[in-house]
């Protein structure tokens, strides 16, 4: 492993930043990055698809660690809207509290947040497993269509509203369901998958405190006697 | 000629078609979702006419003076703007809504005549990929198929609010045309109705989309051209704020502008014509003095090279086809007639494109039906079509005296009602007269 690169923000650029991690697209291996003073700008290590390891000192913007491919990015502070959204493959790790759309359309990968959650985490992922510590907003998991959303705190209002086939697992209380989201029973292999996700992710909860929702499908074809849910 | 019995004294309020629609609504329980764009008549090019070289102009010689058509457009931001040879792109439309043989003819179309074509709600696919030398990848609130890899190799990205058929509405697509492939692309169980997102998911308002445009701009390194895509509406002020936001192209889609599968009642009845649109776009840019700076993309209705020197004249840098894009590759073809017929439509009215049986092979994913569309001599009618627009609207730009298509002014238009001269900011024919600015 050759030197770790460091980039502070107050001498360099979001570009400098950018263009370095970019330089090893493709790669199977690289240096550890280290980001000083973040400053909560924007768009910090996005587009990186190699293994590297990148490590965050300070509050981010919007859109940190979006559309990740294979990095490890652990982010010591909050998050503007946007966390990872988009995220392919890899893990990101934030150690405070998200806004809005966290995660948002994640396609893979996995995004743990150790702090909250605002709004509409989750929105429309698509394949993104993503484990909240403390609690998450409205909406969260709107569309979402694959992929698991865990929370092990509490949910706010219309939780898994026009769900697809994500799944949801949440330990504390649930403000309310959204549009054909349902509770769904916790089987062996779902109790399984999720102590694996939670291991993964670090989190000190068993599998057995959480309860799982999931689709009712019942607005995957149009019915006008379910007009009231549209 | 119609004819009817006398003492029969049709309701203009309540047509024909009107009283048809609510029993066929009483009876299915549904909107009507169709294809296409606005049917009803609409203030439009066709109202606008070229005052030709006379005394006080000269014209150049068709076909032996040079008129040249090429466009370059992200210029503003873009570290790799793009080079067309003509002035006529093809619209986003989606693998999914077409299929994979149309994508790959509109492909083999546009490429063959130096022009760009647009992917759309789905994703960007390996053969229009290939197929396309010069893709615009689109950035949709239901992001289906959005991906770091396909935004590299796209040339250019375009950030879809909305299309002229449905401003402040979402896609949809049909379970019958969400086969196994479809699906997969999309990240859906195949066969279920489709009802994607209507807003972006990770940004709301134009401060945020700045911010959003900022990060993709990251992702690629900013090399690529980055184009805002509005339906006609608030136009003038949406111009303005896709400017603010850092756009490097703006495309305003008029409500004839088509689309896959939309409600009828949105279609006819949301947002606003492509003339009155392409006019605020054009005041919004020169007010900021982003005019040629930031280029301007029109679509909804284009046909004909009239269309498009029109467009060009009152200010944009390039146009937009779909629908006759379409039409060009087979769809409505007279050939079919009988199997129009057959689906209680007809050749020229075929517009069921949400239903997944076209017979032409063009809007549907159907394995008996997708490949009657040879991507080879689609593509050619493509490019025989988009090259016979180019000359057209040389040829007027000639009669103008004009050497590049993009000399053409307002100053060349007049406009033959009253509506179209206030729409479209030229004066009524044979007047000095512009409605509502003198």
């Amino acid at each position: 492993m050759s030197k770790e690169q460091v980039f502070d923000l107050t001498t360099h650029t979001v570009r400098d930043l950018n263009q370095a991690l970019h330089g090893l697209n493709g790669a199977t291996s690289g240096p550890d990055f280290k980001v000083l003073n973040a400053q909560g700008d924007h768009a910090l290590a996005v587009g990186i698809d190699a293994p590297v390891k990148v490590e965050i000192d300070g509050h981010v913007g919007y859109y940190c660690a979006g559309m990740n491919k294979h990095a490890n990015v652990t982010i010591h502070g909050n998050a503007g809207t946007g966390l990872a959204e988009n995220i392919m493959s890899g893990v990101v790790r934030l150690k405070g509290n998200a806004s809005q759309a966290a995660a948002a359309t994640g396609r893979g990968g996995l995004v743990i947040i150790e702090g909250d959650a605002s709004a509409r985490c989750g929105i429309s992922m698509k394949g993104v497993d993503i484990v909240v510590q403390g609690s998450v907003g409205h909406m969260s998991a709107f569309m979402a269509q694959r992929g698991r959303l865990v929370v092990c705190g509490n949910a706010g209002a219309a939780l898994g509203d026009s769900l697809y086939e994500a799944e949801i697992y949440v330990r504390g209380t649930v403000a309310d369901l959204g549009a054909d989201c349902e509770a769904k029973e916790m089987t062996p292999e779902h109790l399984a998958a999720l102590d694996e996700l939670l291991k993964r992710a670090e989190m000190p909860y068993p599998a057995s405190e959480f309860r799982r929702y999931g689709s009712a499908r019942k607005l995957y074809h149009f019915n006008i006697d379910n007009a009231d849910a549209y | 000629m119609t004819t009817r019995d006398p003492g029969l004294i049709p309701s203009y309020l309540f047509s024909r078609d009107v009283i048809h629609e609510i029993q066929r609504a009483a009876t299915e329980g549904i909107y009507d979702i169709r294809g296409g764009g606005a049917k009803r008549y609409l203030p439009h090019f066709d109202d606008l006419v070229f005052l030709g070289a006379s005394m006080s102009r000269y014209p150049l010689e068709g076909y032996r003076e040079r008129c040249d058509t090429n466009v370059t457009l992200g210029t503003r931001y873009a570290k790799k703007p793009i080079e067309l040879k003509i002035p006529v792109t093809v619209a986003g439309m989606s693998f999914g809504a077409l299929s994979a043989q149309a994508k790959e003819a509109l492909g083999r179309g546009a490429t063959a005549v130096g022009t760009s074509t647009t992917t759309g709600d789905g994703g960007m696919t390996p053969e229009e990929r290939l197929s396309s030398k010069t893709l615009v990848y689109q950035l949709l609130p239901s992001r289906y198929g959005m991906n770091p890899d396909d935004l590299r190799k796209a040339d250019a990205i375009e950030v879809v609010l909305g299309q002229g058929a449905k401003p402040g509405g979402g896609g949809m697509l049909l379970g019958q045309k969400i086969n196994a492939r479809v699906a997969g692309m999309r990240d859906l169980p195949p066969n279920i109705d489709q009802r994607s997102a209507c807003r972006h998911p990770d940004w709301t308002g134009p401060d945020d989309l700045e911010i959003k445009i900022r990060e993709l701009r990251e992702i690629t390194d900013w090399e690529k051209p980055i184009y805002i895509k509005v339906g006609a509406s608030r136009t003038y002020y949406d111009t303005m704020l896709a400017v603010k936001a850092g756009a490097d192209v703006i495309v305003v889609d008029g409500m004839q502008g088509g689309t896959a599968a939309t409600q009828n009642v949105f279609i006819e009845h949301v947002g606003i014509p492509t003339l009155p649109a392409v006019r605020q776009a054009v005041e919004a840019l020169t007010e900021l003095d982003m005019h040629r700076k930031v280029q301007l993309i029109v679509s909804g209705g284009i046909r004909t090279g009239a269309d498009v020197a029109k467009a060009l004249a009152m200010g944009a840098d390039a146009v937009s086809v779909g629908i006759a894009a379409l039409i060009a590759l087979g769809d409505n073809s007279p050939s079919l007639d009988e199997e129009y017929r057959k689906l209680g439509s007809a050749a020229g009215y075929y517009d069921d494109w949400h239903a997944g049986n076209d017979p032409a092979g063009i809007t549907t994913q159907r394995e008996d039906l997708a490949p009657r569309l040879d991507p080879v001599k689609g593509g050619r009618r493509l490019a025989n079509y988009l090259r016979t627009l180019t000359m057209e609207a040389q040829i007027i730009a000639r009669a103008c005296g004009k050497s590049h298509v993009h000399n053409l002014e307002p100053e060349d238009l007049a406009a033959l009602t009253v509506e179209a001269a206030a729409m479209a900011g030229v004066p009524l024919a044979g007047t000095s007269w512009v409605p509502g600015r003198y």
